[in-house]
């Protein structure tokens, strides 16, 4: 045990090491994942709804559209999740649906997968148009006891479709939560993440979260960086979803073309 | 492998040189680059612009960059410069085309001496055929250097291209004052940020038409809509040759490559288009109702006749065949041509007036007018159709005091549904017509919402 952890420990070392180089010169053979001890693996490769004993669905429209004014009803119906052809398909739908004018869906781990520490990493093919706010992310698994932002949320990907070359890593925490979180972009060269699959994740350890975004590292948050408690150090769940709408993204505009799918490829999580 | 390439060395002249093609990207740098000696071409005079592109619109500018030394200078006329009221033209590789197939877009950086909106940027038109043509419309220049892209609409499809460039501006959007604007690093290039390209046809939307065997109708308004980098959706006017035109069912309606669709028999047949692997929105359904009975051929001679409407004769000068008089006029024209016989097509016909002012008809020396009529449809009990000619007096213009009319009103069993019925209605039956000296109006009237072909409207002795 203590072997493994010092062995961890020499993985951060690196990574942080790895960084540095980035931001002198763009290397583009840097390995930037040092953890490959698969514990975890969703692969959505079974038709049908997504396999219950990993997740459950939110469904509605929260509390003041999830807190951000959304505009979409989460659904649990196939038109809005599936899986098909090997992959999860979220897809925000624009009809009327009790009382809302958009649909889509929204899954979690909670209860089910809970995780602290490790690689966790999603393959996935993205929606485009205004209005459009995909994400793949996490909350602290403490959420029903713990406020937010106490409880914590690590946003592994976040994206807008008016921007579809380019996605965001995020943490909020107490202190530095909404509009004052810890974020980084990423833009992607020569492409845009509508147009295939690519590869997000985070490499977290104690005081230390990584993004990348297929190889390319591109952000490290650690306790320096956060103005408050750092509350990342406790299992937090897997959320995937589409919202609609929203403070971020601003409501879906004429142009927006409906139906939007995220097709997620897999999860997985590594130690 | 090898044998791939051994077989690439045996191919014949003419693929070769389509191999060889350049693929170079930049047009303008800091000079033309690869355009040969002879490459701008100003736009002439035409129907819309009697005068033309001010020649020298286009220079190299030393003083002005975006990046290095130099840029493209625009200076676009005053409307009332009496060298050129707008500035337009082509820069057209003086040489061989290139193949452009690996880039995605057009761009190039540009601002202005003011903000102003640009009517025309593109691509693709090479003084003929102009077979790609590529145009944005409405650009938005401002006063500092912002990039703009051009999606190329379908790559694969320019593998010889000569029309590098193209450009029309005016000074409808500074009332008549002009203006001068920059473009520098003018290249295609390989973005890998446009996406989700969706065409369209007749604007998008689905257009029905009745038509008879013989009748030509056309497909137009291409255009395709792209997903810019920036999320920004950006409309591009395309050429038919960049579409697939596809008819569902050929033995009703054929189309050909440039979206002229012939109507062949009785049917309906649906037209749309493809672009690449998607289907552009937008369609015309042609509904053939068969075969086109064609009005008698005027048998008068025509030194006999002063006509206004016939394929038989020289027609007079017409104003118009449908003054679509407000505000109660409702009838509309859809006129049509079968094998070459124009007829007059008014749908939603409650009355119209064919207006022939400029100048007037003396048809002192004339006896009767003509002209044949075909009511498609049922005709309804009562139906009248009356036919009113109308002369503008000495003074040669409507009102004034001395104009008079006659009119002479038809009913059944003269009319009859589904049959050419010829009119002739001598000026001596005319008492309300007191002369025929400044004939200028001949108006229908009588009609309950339906439709009325009119053919050989003329007057003869």
């Amino acid at each position: 045990m203590n072997k493994k952890i010092q062995l961890i420990k020499n993985s951060i070392l690196f990574a942080t090491t790895s960084l540095l180089v980035i931001g002198c010169s763009i290397d583009e053979k840097q390995t930037v994942i040092t953890k490959t001890q698969l514990v975890m693996q969703e692969e959505f490769d079974t038709n049908g709804a997504p396999n219950p004993s990993m997740w459950s669905y939110n469904i509605g429209t929260g509390a003041n559209g999830w807190g951000n004014n959304e505009l979409q009803y989460y659904t649990d119906r196939p038109e809005n999740i599936t899986i098909e052809n090997g992959s999860l398909k979220i897809t925000a739908r624009k009809e009327l649906y009790l009382g809302s004018s958009y649909t889509s869906a929204r899954i979690l781990t909670k209860g089910k997968f809970e995780q602290k520490y490790g690689r966790i990493e999603a393959r996935i093919k993205l929606p485009w148009g205004k209005g459009i706010w995909p994400a793949f992310w996490m909350l602290g698994a403490n959420s029903d006891t713990v406020l937010w932002p106490q409880s914590g949320e690590i946003d592994i990907m976040e994206y807008i479709g008016s921007k579809p070359t380019q996605v965001f890593g995020t943490v909020h925490g107490p202190g530095y939560s909404g509009g004052e979180a810890i974020s980084k972009s990423y833009t992607l060269p020569n492409d845009r993440f509508d147009n295939d699959f690519h590869i997000f994740g985070i490499e977290w350890g104690e005081n230390y979260i990584n993004y990348y975004v297929d190889d390319v590292l591109y952000n490290q948050i650690t306790p320096k960086d956060v103005e408050g408690e750092w509350v990342f150090n406790q299992p937090f769940y897997i959320i995937l979803n589409i919202a609609v709408g929203g403070n971020l993204p601003g409501s879906p505009n004429s142009e927006t073309v409906f139906p939007q799918t995220m097709l997620v490829d897999y999860v997985r999580v590594y130690e | 492998m090898s044998l791939l390439l051994v077989f690439g060395c045996q191919n014949d002249d003419a693929d070769l040189q389509t191999a060889k093609a350049s693929s170079t990207a930049e047009i303008f740098i800091d000079t033309p680059i690869g355009m040969g000696t002879n490459f701008y071409f100003p736009y002439g005079a035409g129907p819309d612009n009697p005068i033309g592109s001010k020649l020298n619109a286009w220079s190299v500018d030393q003083k002005v960059s975006y990046k290095g030394t130099a840029s493209m200078r625009f200076d676009v006329p005053n409307s009332n410069d009496p060298e050129g009221n707008y500035a337009g033209g082509i820069f057209k590789i003086d040489g061989a085309g290139r193949d452009l197939t690996q880039y995605d877009a057009l761009t190039f950086w540009a601002k202005a001496s003011q903000g102003v909106t640009v009517a025309e940027l593109g691509f693709g038109e090479d003084f003929f055929p102009n077979k790609y043509i590529t145009t944005v419309r409405n650009i938005t220049l401002g006063t500092t250097w912002t990039k703009f892209i051009i999606p190329i609409p379908d790559a694969s499809k320019l593998v010889l291209e000569k029309g590098m460039f193209r450009y029309a501006a005016n000074t409808n959007d500074t009332n008549g004052k002009g203006y001068t604007f920059w473009i520098d690093e003018l290249k295609f290039e390989k973005l890998g940020t446009i996406a989700h390209g969706q065409a369209s046809i007749m604007n998008g939307n689905n257009i029905s038409q009745t038509t008879f065997v013989g009748v030509k109708s056309t497909i137009d308004n291409f255009a395709a809509t792209f997903n810019l980098p920036s999320g920004i959706n950006q409309a591009v006017s395309l050429s038919s040759a960049y579409l697939t035109f596809v008819s569902s069912n050929p033995s009703v309606a054929s189309v050909d490559a440039t979206g002229v669709v012939t109507s062949l028999s009785a049917g309906t047949a649906v037209i749309t288009a493809k672009f690449g692997d998607t289907v552009a929105t937008g369609s015309l359904t042609i509904n053939c109702v068969g075969t086109f009975v064609h009005a008698p051929t005027p048998t008068k001679t025509a030194a006999n006749v002063i006509s206004l409407f016939s394929n038989a004769y020289t027609n007079v000068p017409v104003n118009y065949y449908n003054g679509y008089w407000q505000p109660w006029q409702t009838t509309v024209s859809n006129d049509f041509t079968v094998n070459g016989d124009d007829v007059l097509n008014y749908t939603i016909f409650n009355f119209v007036g064919i207006e022939y002012s400029s100048p007037t008809i003396n048809a002192t020396a004339m006896t009767h007018v003509h002209l044949d009529v075909f009511f498609p449809g049922p005709i309804a009990p009562g139906r009248q159709l009356r036919v009113i000619v109308v002369d503008f007096g000495a003074d040669g213009v409507f009102n004034g005091g001395d104009d008079t009319r006659h009119s002479t009103t038809f009913t059944a069993p003269t009319l009859v549904t589904n049959k050419w019925i010829g009119i002739d209605i001598p000026f001596s039956s005319m008492p309300g017509l007191l002369s025929r000296a400044h004939l200028a109006q001949l108006i229908l009237e009588g009609g309950d919402g339906s439709v009325l072909y009119v053919d050989n409207i003329y007057y003869y002795k």
